[in-house]
């Protein structure tokens, strides 16, 4: 009888993965925060981008936005596991209603002098980045929008001297004039 | 000093409000371990006589015992222990009871506030620590949060679907004072609300599906029992309008009773052929409170693949987890039992399925939990009958420890009512046994209260055997002695060549010496002949007893679905010669 390698073997779903970023109204109270991240790492599921914050200081809510990827049916668990606990209010799938707005920031440093210089100075102002910071042979730029056009313009910087990038990690709203 | 202003009866201390806040919830009985950081509530347990405490030997066994006292009443079973370590050991009762759905309110002493973060004598990071492990966890800072959170804490650890819960208190919490309130809405957070009634529309599909079956089949769980009696009966009601056969996971036993005439059997890994099959085969399955988990499903791609299937869970988080299902229903499952019960008297009529239940009864006449008969050895599956037999017409309580035992106790012994198998089911926790029967028996003093343990797993918490004789808890602890953690064992025969690693009990104490070592009463038994007569002495005894059966050594455990197998690829126990299991074992993609 042959014997399989590992008695620990699990089939794998090949299901394609799918990106979406949630919003996740919480009770602004001790340990919120490290529910939410245990959640994401005790039960396996990604997180690509994470940002927190009081947003509501008289009712003590506190506004996550995660990006997260995963099969359909991993990123309906990852909402349901979420709402079920305690001091969640809400968790709404940003991705899947189709009408939201995603940013972030970020504060690129480079250093150079010269043509690089010239050249950053320029691609800085085609992606209105603003100059926050400056001596003679560095700048920091400040940029907002969204992830991929941040990336694109930290891929540019690169070969003009990139020092290292400071980025809030995504924040969503929804459009028009309903909130959550 | 004058005190002219009237004393509040409402200002007291945190360990006061601690004492107050579980009289005032009704608990009658906590399980516990003294220690430094919970001393003061200690002291006023010691002043009071409305909350009984039941001293245990280690932390770990307060935890089961308090899952088998809420597991057998229904009610909050309630734990008080001390900081760092005391805390660290109610991690695996805490584990078990949120796997199970088990209500659970634990109360940890914590060292005074200032020292948090200290590492002081006896701290660690009980919250922390226990977050994973909790429906919800609470450090009190403050006395005056103090009732909010000891209400609240009982209400999120029995609605919605139960869990354990943690609520952390700091000593210097405990004696200062503060202002208690009784229990009242706004304790619990806004954002927590368990939906408990199904959704009209769902329940008017899921009965024309049901009444439009062919070969239909309820498949029900724990959540049945922790829905109450009223579910059960529900549940029995349902299964004689609709006449459709039932089976149930090894946490649904009893919901439905065994000697009913629609009664399959367990399903699962070691469930019956005609469970399985009637799963793999049906055309509409009815999902009542139970989840899908990879015991019951097998290979979830094969698992049932021509069915419409219908889930009824109180918990969103369990629909769709494992496996897509045609219509959700989440609320609480006696509530929407009730609900689809009066849609179908009114607008359906009982289905035909004669030529279903003469296929199940074809897989029925295999016989699958069939075993070979022996005159000079007990066979385990032959001792849990005998049990069976012996205790009918007691007012019976059955606890496991897990194992082989525990399936042979799924198997063999018939449970007519819910709440009366107490097992820990999702974690899987050997030395469960002991300590709930433990518990079990303070909420039930007149009971029969038998644990079926093996001897590996009893030996793991043992020491409550001193607990027992201490409050004059005559449980029986059944020991299916065959020398090995034999399921272990099994697994290793069938998927590791035979090598027999470290399975085998070098050194089994005499459980016989170690009984009355402990002021308990010791039998021991290994002759098919004398068991009844063993048994009957066992029962008339009124102290705590260790009862070793001496059984078979290598006897296994069938029917079995090898793990990453379908449900209709069952090795049956007559059949499961070297050459029927090597190929069924073959290649064998085993979960774990």
């Amino acid at each position: 009888m042959e014997q399989p390698a590992s008695a620990y073997f699990m089939e794998e779903r090949h299901d394609p993965n799918e990106t979406h970023t949630l919003t996740v109204l919480v009770a602004n109270e001790p340990g919120v925060l490290a529910r939410v991240i245990g959640l994401f790492s005790g039960r396996g599921y990604n997180i690509e981008s994470l940002t927190v914050s009081e947003t509501e200081s008289h009712k003590h809510v506190s506004r996550i936005t995660i990006v997260t990827t995963g099969t359909p049916m991993v990123i309906t668990q990852i909402k349901h596991q979420l709402d079920r606990m305690i001091p969640v209010h809400r968790v709404v799938d940003m991705t899947l209603t189709g009408r939201s707005i995603e940013r972030e920031l970020a504060m690129v440093k480079l250093r150079g002098t010269g043509e690089h210089r010239v050249e950053a100075l320029r691609l800085a102002e085609a992606f209105r980045a603003r100059v926050i910071d400056a001596t003679i042979e560095s700048f920091v730029f400040e940029i907002t929008g969204n992830t991929g056009k941040i990336n694109q313009f930290i891929d540019l910087m690169r070969p003009l001297g990139l020092v290292e990038v400071s980025r809030t990690g995504v924040a969503a709203i929804s459009r028009g004039p309903e909130g959550m | 000093m004058s005190d002219s202003k009237p004393h509040d009866p409402n200002q007291m201390t945190g360990a006061a409000m601690i004492v107050r806040a579980l009289a005032d919830h009704g608990v009658k009985h906590i399980f516990g371990y003294p220690g430094g950081a919970v001393l003061p509530i200690y002291d006023e347990i010691y002043q009071q006589s409305e909350v009984e405490h039941i001293l245990v030997r280690h932390e770990q066994g307060a935890g089961h015992a308090a899952e088998g006292y809420a597991r057998s009443t229904g009610l909050p079973g309630v734990v008080l222990v001390t900081s760092g370590p005391g805390a660290t050991n109610m991690v695996t009762p805490l584990a078990d009871a949120l796997m199970d759905s088990i209500p659970l309110v634990c109360i940890t002493g914590q060292v005074p506030t200032h020292l948090i973060g200290n590492d002081a004598f006896q701290e660690c990071d009980t919250v922390g620590i226990t977050r994973p492990c909790t429906k919800h966890n609470w450090l009190v800072r403050d006395v005056n949060d103090l009732a909010k959170v000891l209400h609240e804490a009982f209400y999120v650890a029995t609605t919605g679907r139960p869990g354990p819960v943690v609520v952390d208190v700091p000593k210097d919490v405990q004696f200062a004072t503060g202002t208690y309130h009784p229990p009242r809405k706004s304790d619990v957070h806004i954002s927590y609300s368990p939906r408990v009634k199904g959704d009209a529309n769902a329940i008017r599909k899921a009965v024309s599906m049901l009444a439009g079956a062919k070969k239909p089949i309820i498949y029900s769980g724990g959540g049945v029992i922790n829905s109450g009696l009223a579910a059960s009966k529900l549940l029995r009601e349902l299964v004689e309008v609709t006449g459709f056969p039932i089976t149930s996971t090894l946490m649904g036993l009893g919901a439905y009773p065994a000697s009913g005439p629609n009664w399959l059997g367990m399903l699962g890994m070691h469930g019956t052929y005609e469970a399985n099959m009637a799963m793999h085969d049906c055309d509409v399955m009815l999902c009542v409170g139970a989840r899908f988990d990879d015991r019951i499903t097998g290979r979830t791609d094969a698992f049932s693949p021509n069915s419409k299937k219908i889930h009824i869970d109180i918990d969103p988080s369990s629909i769709n987890k494992n496996i897509r299902v045609d219509i959700p229903i989440i609320g609480d499952c006696g509530n929407v039992l009730g609900d689809i019960l009066q849609v179908f008297k009114s607008e359906a009529k009982k289905p035909d399925t004669k030529d279903w239940w003469k296929t199940i009864a074809t897989w029925r006449a295999r016989n699958s939990l069939a075993y070979k008969t022996n005159n000079d050895v007990i066979l385990p599956q032959f001792a849990i009958q005998r049990l069976f037999e012996a205790t009918r017409g007691h007012d019976t309580y059955i606890t496991t420890e897990v194992g082989q035992h525990q399936m042979w106790a799924a198997q063999f012994f018939g449970f007519e009512e819910p709440h009366r198998w107490m097992t820990s089911g999702g974690l899987g926790t050997m030395g469960y046994g002991l300590p709930a029967a433990l518990g079990v028996q303070v909420a039930h003093p007149d009971s029969l209260v038998i644990d079926i343990g093996g001897d590996a797993s009893v030996q793991m918490t043992m020491q409550e055997m001193s607990a027992a004789v201490q409050h004059e808890l005559p449980i029986k602890i059944f020991i299916l002695n065959n020398q090995y953690m034999g399921m272990v064992r099994q697994w290793q025969q069938l998927l590791h060549g035979n090598r027999l690693s470290h399975s085998y009990s070098e050194a089994l104490p005499d459980f016989v010496k170690l009984a009355e070592a402990y002021g308990g009463v010791g039998f021991q038994c290994s002759k098919p002949g004398d068991l009844d007569g063993a048994l009957q002495e066992m029962i008339k005894v009124k102290k705590p007893v260790l009862f070793d059966c001496r059984v078979a050594a290598l006897e296994n455990c069938f029917p079995m679905i090898p793990s990453g197998k379908a449900h209709n690829e069952m090795l049956l126990p007559l059949e499961a010669n070297d050459e029927a299991t090597a190929a069924a074992f073959a290649g064998g993609k085993a979960l774990v």
